[in-house]
């Protein structure tokens, strides 16, 4: 087992090596200079190099590469070319809404997926299975900013119990801060559930037509007992590949949402970093995304290996 | 007093008639053998005892465990019964196990959800049938896999779960016929020794009337859901009254008599093949291992000639076979059909490749469901420079249809239309269309029922004398290899251990190991003279 996760994680290592110089290469090659940008297009030649000489535009590539690199890794990630502050700053703030969100999403859409899946399975064909593949037909199809605006329609028009919009920060106390992630969450986990429900679903219908389920009902187990011993953990393996998907996406994909309750996340922050051809906050961002992404396909990976003995004896 | 009556057995799914009508009955210590060709219903039957049919199954009549209707129980009631009354013996050792949990866990898993007895008892009884069965803890501790066990390993551990609360019933259905002949022998010693030692009845559910005749106290047969014949075995084997019965047995020991093979002139020439393959890297800076899977081999095969491989499981046969074809290169040594290497310059030689055709086990999956017959036969056409088009291609097709005993008006139906027996011989057409000088037949009737397999060899002894075949038989069926070939090599860990006359081979086996096999293989009884 632990040569497994050591195996798994030299591999992420040079997945991040890899990523940190696409990522860089690809936005070197991007038209438009950030200094030209700022200061217009009536700017003065030496104006201009001045500007790029502030911000670290003028070294040659590989410099800026390994400065970047290197200045991530104690933590610093540069200065904004547009807000003139340091972009490890700008994340961090906007990192601790997106990253409670997506957890907060990713928790609610797997506990409303896997009851639901689990259920649907157990009851395949009969009228609870397809009231569930109906609404979750339904929850893939509606775009999840609809769902946003329902709620806030009902939930903080109406009934007034959530506030429509903003981020109440944490400094208030824990669940002041839950309570305001609380509406967007839903909306972000809805559409995340139905598609997790069906996997797990689908996923358990095959794992019911395999040859020990048969088996385990030879020894006496009733129907839903094998379905629980014997069928649930063995058909997790598709369903945390696609809890990991759905994690990436929650964390940079959100845009749509945090524009409807008005938070302050780093989908907005990449939005308006692009518009302002901020390339130093693109660059990070997109850098600390690919990292999230490795990160939690390397947890995926060990999660695989504590539900499966086959991939631990494999190193 | 009987353990087990079923009386007037039917049974439906979904308005078609499964069972129509099955009698039969154990007494405690007694092995009742169900036999008979695939669809026969003999594991509907097993699995009506256990009351695990399919949806939409229909029962009618009565099946008394001592002298309880298992129809009339509910599902909380069967619960109780299966694992503790009645236990049950699959198939396919592979995947009759959960793979997630430990052999411990799922053999006390039999123990703990009937209550018999706290946990602590309960892992003792695990250990204890688990010994019983032949895998001692000291060597096999309970925290063991599946998958870090073999086949026949498997099966003792899906025994011991099945025996672990000493059922008075124990159905085994097909136990032995996903394993090698070998095992087979041990499993069957193993399953006689459960049945004399705790006094259980068996249910034995078998296509195979070698293990039959070796096993079983009473014998069924089935056709069409329908009990045809029934009775103590050594009573029904001498004085067989069905003619399906006749039949089955007939077609089992089916000889067939091959045409001369003529003057020995080499057509493939295999020498000192080695063929390693990789082994995952044991630590990070360690060399990898290697595992051989063939290991210096040689033979010739000559023109005309009818050549057997057996060998179990594992021994290399397939991966000697993917050599000879081409589909992979060998470590060292040199394969030469008409003195031309089969591969070359690191792929392999197309002049080479349209000489030599496969035909492979499985009927059903060997066929594109999309294409026409017309196109999956011509399919070997691509491997010609000048492939046969119009109306040449047409006699062509409707040629090799005839010579596999079909009719040229199948070419334009679809795969599904055809039973098994029948794809198969779509298959052998598909390899002889191009006229190679060398079919390999891999396994090409083990998937077969004995009736249908009896055809496939006369169909080969036809073509045999039509097209003077040349061919390798891989098969782990000593019986088939027996008749249909000329001479025969005998394979274990990668190599040749014994090579010569098929006759003289098997008759006068030299090495330990094919005497071993012989003799483990089950033997049909004599009973063809007094049929006839």
């Amino acid at each position: 087992m632990l040569r497994y996760a050591l195996k798994r994680l030299i591999s992420l290592m040079i997945s991040l090596a890899v990523a940190s110089v696409v990522i860089f290469a690809v936005i070197e090659v991007a038209p438009g200079d950030p200094a030209s940008f700022m200061l217009g297009v009536n700017a003065q030649e030496d104006t201009l190099a001045a500007l790029r000489a502030e911000l670290g535009l003028d070294g040659s590539k590989v410099q800026r590469y390994f400065n970047w690199v290197g200045g991530m890794l104690v933590g610093d990630f540069g200065t904004s070319y547009t807000y003139r502050t340091p972009v490890s700053q700008m994340i961090a703030d906007r990192l601790w809404v997106s990253l409670p969100l997506a957890l907060y999403a990713l928790t609610l859409s797997t506990v409303i997926a896997f009851p639901v899946g689990i259920y649907a399975a157990a009851r395949r064909g009969k009228p609870g299975d397809l009231t569930v593949m109906g609404a979750t037909q339904l929850g893939i199809a509606v775009p999840n900013f609809w769902f946003a605006m329902m709620l806030v329609l009902i939930f903080a028009i109406n009934l007034r119990w959530f506030n429509a919009g903003g981020f109440a920060g944490w400094d208030n106390g824990f669940w002041t801060g839950i309570h305001s992630l609380t509406l967007p969450a839903i909306a972000l986990a809805l559409p995340q559930a139905a598609i997790l429900a069906r996997v797990m679903r689908s996923s358990l219908l095959d794992i019911l037509g395999e040859d020990f389920m048969r088996t385990a009902r030879a020894k006496g187990l009733s129907r839903r007992q094998a379905l629980w011993r014997h069928g649930v953990r063995n058909a997790l393996i598709p369903v945390l590949t696609i809890i990991g998907l759905q994690f990436s996406f929650l964390l940079a994909g959100s845009i749509i949402i945090e524009q409807v309750f008005y938070l302050p996340g780093l989908g907005r922050l990449v939005f308006q970093a692009i518009s302002a051809r901020d390339l130093i906050v693109v660059e990070s961002v997109v850098m600390l995304l690919v990292f999230a992404v490795i990160t939690v396909n390397f947890l995926v990976d060990l999660a695989y290996a504590a539900v499966d003995p086959r991939l631990r004896s494999r190193t | 007093m009987s353990l087990l009556q079923i009386k007037n057995l039917s049974l439906a799914i979904h308005d078609t008639d499964i069972l129509k009508q099955v009698n039969l009955s154990i007494a405690p210590g007694e092995i009742v053998a169900v036999t008979g060709e695939s669809g026969s219903g003999k594991s509907m039957t097993a699995l009506a005892v256990m009351q695990l049919l399919p949806n939409g199954a229909q029962t009618d009549g009565a099946i008394r465990l001592n002298e309880k209707d298992l129809l009339d129980q509910t599902e909380d009631q069967m619960c109780a019964l299966r694992g503790a009354a009645i236990g049950m013996v699959f198939q396919e050792p592979m995947t009759a196990l959960n793979p997630v949990k430990t052999i411990g866990d799922q053999v006390m898993e039999t123990i703990l959800i009937h209550k018999a007895m706290p946990h602590p008892q309960a892992r003792a009884r695990a250990e204890e049938v688990l010994t019983r069965v032949g895998l001692p803890p000291d060597r096999f501790p309970l925290s063991r896999f599946p998958h870090e066990l073999s086949g026949g390993q498997r099966q003792r551990v899906v025994i011991a779960m099945a025996i672990a609360l000493r059922p008075k019933l124990l159905i085994a259905d097909e136990p032995t016929t996903a394993l090698d002949v070998t095992t087979q022998a041990q499993i069957l010693d193993l399953l006689k020794g459960l049945v004399t030692e705790f006094g259980m009845g068996l249910l034995m559910i078998t296509h195979d009337l070698a293990v039959v005749a070796d096993m079983a106290d009473q014998i069924v047969v089935m056709r069409h859901g329908e009990v045809v014949e029934s009775g103590a075995t050594n009573h029904l084997l001498h004085h067989m009254q069905h003619p399906y019965t006749r039949m089955l047995f007939e077609a089992s020991g089916h000889q067939v008599t091959l045409p001369d093979p003529g003057q020995p002139k080499p057509l493939l020439e295999v020498s000192n093949v080695v063929r390693d393959y990789r082994l995952p890297r044991k630590g990070l800076f360690e060399t990898s291992g290697h595992h051989r899977a063939v290991d210096d081999v040689s033979f010739t095969l000559n023109r005309g000639e009818r050549l057997g491989l057996v060998g179990e499981s594992g021994c290399g046969k397939s991966t000697l076979t993917r050599a000879i074809l081409g589909l992979e290169e060998v470590q060292s040594g040199d394969i030469r059909l008409d003195a031309q290497p089969v591969f070359s310059g690191h792929k392999a030689n197309l002049a080479v490749r349209r000489k030599m055709q496969v035909v492979f086990q499985d009927p059903y999956g060997s066929f594109n469901p999309r294409h026409r017959v017309a196109r999956l036969i011509t399919e070997p056409f691509h491997l010609l420079e000048t492939p046969p088009t119009g109306s040449e291609r047409q006699d062509r097709i409707a040629e090799m249809l005839t010579a596999v005993g079909l009719s040229p008006d199948d070419m334009g139906k679809y795969i599904h239309e055809f039973s098994g027996g029948q794809r198969q011989r779509i298959a052998i057409a598909r390899a002889l269309i191009i006229r190679p000088e060398l079919i390999l037949f891999d396994e090409a009737v083990s998937a077969l029922d004995v009736s249908v397999r009896a055809q496939i060899l006369d169909l080969l002894v036809e073509l045999c004398e039509a097209y003077d075949l040349t061919y390798l038989f891989i098969s782990h069926d000593l019986s088939v290899v027996r008749t249909i070939t000329d001479r025969v090599m005998v394979m274990r860990s990668g190599q040749i251990v014994e090579e010569g006359r098929t006759e003289s081979v098997f008759s006068d086996p030299q090495h330990q190991y094919t005497k071993d096999l012989i003799n483990a293989a089950p033997t049909l009884p004599d009973i063809g003279k007094v049929v006839a």
